[in-house]
């Protein structure tokens, strides 16, 4: 058994920072890159890309970027893991396949893991008794079950560290837990079982310490943001694990940002709701456990922590289609831009009225005044320019688009010295809602492939 | 004395569907009690009024020296949903800095966030 491990945090969404990944194995020694990708909403606009395209539902991004890292991977005996497979994991893996046959790399070991899209299967598991009711809400899917466009288990590490097992270089996910792919490693490695509920929390805290990439390392950084050092140059957080469940967080050296005591407790404290009961499918991990203390430079020690057994259950992220939306923005200029503002605000208000169209809600903001803070925003005395941006919701498509055509006449027929009107009518954009429910563990099954090629 | 949270904490903020989570982390050991004493979800709660629909919860994270809040009903709807510019909650942590608060305490304020 190795006495410790270093894995690597490469990507914290779809869309962060494209070089991370490559900096991450070049910049030192690594055995695992870990790339989060799917947010909330990623797997309803994957499941509409694969409807209109067999061949796609998964994070684009990973296929140039493993092209470009592959021959770095092998020769460095890195492996790969992320839940960019998305709503096609196989389609994925076929075509980081081809890009290796393209460059003549073979003995290449790609696991995937099927299962947690559920989609097809919501008549049975209701048929079965299964509500799938809103955790926030408490209603019954059936409200809505004809606008369901995705419906996706989060799994947790098991079915990848099968896959480790097996032999993959690369394990390509759909819906897991961000945590998940950080813990699966150290399983893997250090043989933790289920049981062992201290260490799996250790793991899943070490998981979401690390799965926002650079917002663990400096970015976005309140407390003394201006003292980071070369944001420019950033260096993604890794996890340094032994065997006893001791974890250090770190960086490359060498490398920008700043690890530290305070920006990890940023991290942990990111989108956690009770910290007791931080619930994951592979244990539940005690966040008022962690202990945390400096280790020398951009190094902190995290000990201490507690677990207790999983639940029975997986969450279940669905959603579905709840009408339209659109917004504008203007921009006024001194004098009196905020004023000017207010009253191109009412004039469209009044159009909109005039023309009986009716939305859930039309809302205004003033950037560069108070679309941030809201009433805690202290009123200016005097700014050079105001963005105005109003936004309406509603379920009648034609509204929405008719809301659009009526930004651009405010130029010539409101308020004057107004700019900022480059992007074109503003177009109706579909609402996708999101349905949190929970479904008993027995109801679905992961199932892990592993080829060689 | 007056302070701002701002001298004495830092916060980072995110959202869980209509729910924004504020992490509030004291600055130095000391400042922690004094979060716990005055930073209340009741002055939470008054302090957002207008954005905050909902209620506020507080959990305590001594070890950490820190406290978590959930802002229910917050964001507008949340997700594709909201209409804000600010939809994922992401600047509600700096609001909570914002918060002025007459404490009985006389604290040492270190650094460059005096009031």
């Amino acid at each position: 058994m190795k006495d410790r491990i270093r894995i690597a945090s490469g990507q914290g969404f779809w869309g962060d920072l494209l070089s991370a990944p490559r900096d991450q194995v070049t910049r030192g020694d690594v055995e695992y890159l870990v790339m989060d990708y799917l947010a909330e909403v990623t797997m309803s606009i994957l499941q509409k890309q694969r409807r209109k395209n067999p061949s796609l539902g998964y994070a684009r991004d990973l296929v140039p970027l493993m092209d470009d890292l592959l021959p770095l991977l092998v020769k460095k005996n890195v492996r790969v893991i992320t839940n960019g497979g998305g709503v096609n994991p196989l389609a994925c893996r076929d075509a980081i396949f081809d890009a290796a046959r393209r460059q003549g790399i073979t003995g290449l070991s790609i696991g995937v893991v099927l299962g947690d899209d559920i989609l097809g299967r919501l008549g049975d598991l209701q048929a079965g008794g299964m509500a799938l009711r809103n955790m926030e809400t408490g209603d019954d899917l059936a409200a809505v079950m004809d606008r369901v466009i995705s419906a996706n288990v989060y799994f947790g590490a098991a079915p990848i560290v099968e896959a480790l097992g097996r032999g993959a270089m690369i394990v390509i996910t759909g819906r897991t837990t961000d945590t998940g792919l950080t813990l699966a490693p150290m399983m893997h490695e250090f043989g933790w079982r289920e049981g062992e509920w201290d260490r799996l929390a250790a793991g899943t805290v070490a998981g979401h310490i690390l799965e926002c990439g650079g917002q663990a390392s400096g970015g976005n950084f309140s407390a003394d943001w201006h003292a980071v050092p070369d944001l420019a140059h950033i260096g993604f957080p890794i996890a340094e694990a032994s065997p006893d469940g001791t974890i250090v967080i770190t960086k490359h050296a060498g490398s920008g940002g700043l690890v530290s005591v305070q920006t990890v407790k940023e991290q942990l404290l990111y989108e956690i709701g009770n910290p007791v009961d931080y619930i994951t499918p592979d244990c539940i991990a005690d966040f008022t456990s962690i202990r945390l203390s400096p280790d020398g430079p951009d190094r902190v020690r995290l000990t201490g922590v507690k677990g207790r057994r999983a639940t029975e259950t997986y969450k279940v992220s669905m959603s579905y289609l709840d009408g339209y939306t659109a917004s504008g923005t203007l921009t006024y200029a001194w004098p009196d831009a905020l004023e000017k503002c207010r009253a191109a605000d009412t004039i469209l208000r009044t159009r909109l009225q005039d023309l009986g169209l009716r939305f859930e809600e039309i809302r205004t903001e003033y950037l560069g005044y108070n679309s941030c803070h809201g009433p805690l925003a202290p009123a200016p005395s005097e700014v050079n320019e105001v963005v105005l941006r109003i936004g309406v919701r509603g379920k009648d498509h034609a509204a929405v688009e008719r809301f659009g055509k009526e930004i651009a006449p405010l130029i010539l027929t409101g308020p004057p010295s107004v700019t900022g009107f480059a992007g074109g009518r503003p177009k109706p954009s579909e609402v996708i809602a999101y349905w949190p429910a929970l479904l008993p563990k027995s109801a679905v099954t992961p199932e892990v492939i592993v080829e060689t090629h | 004395m007056k302070i701002r949270l701002l001298a004495i904490a830092h916060a980072r903020s995110g959202d869980k569907g209509d729910t924004a989570n504020v992490g509030v982390i004291a600055r130095l050991p000391e400042y922690y009690p004094v979060l716990v004493k005055y930073l209340t979800a009741e002055r939470v709660r008054a302090h957002f009024a207008g954005i905050v629909l909902g209620r506020v919860e507080r959990f305590e994270l001594p070890n950490l020296g820190a406290l978590n809040f959930l802002l229910h009903n917050a964001l507008g709807g949340g997700g594709t949903l909201s209409l804000k510019n600010d939809a994922q909650g992401k600047t509600l942590g700096s609001a909570m800095l914002r918060m002025e608060l007459e404490i009985d305490e006389q604290l040492i304020i270190r650094g460059e966030h005096n009031v």
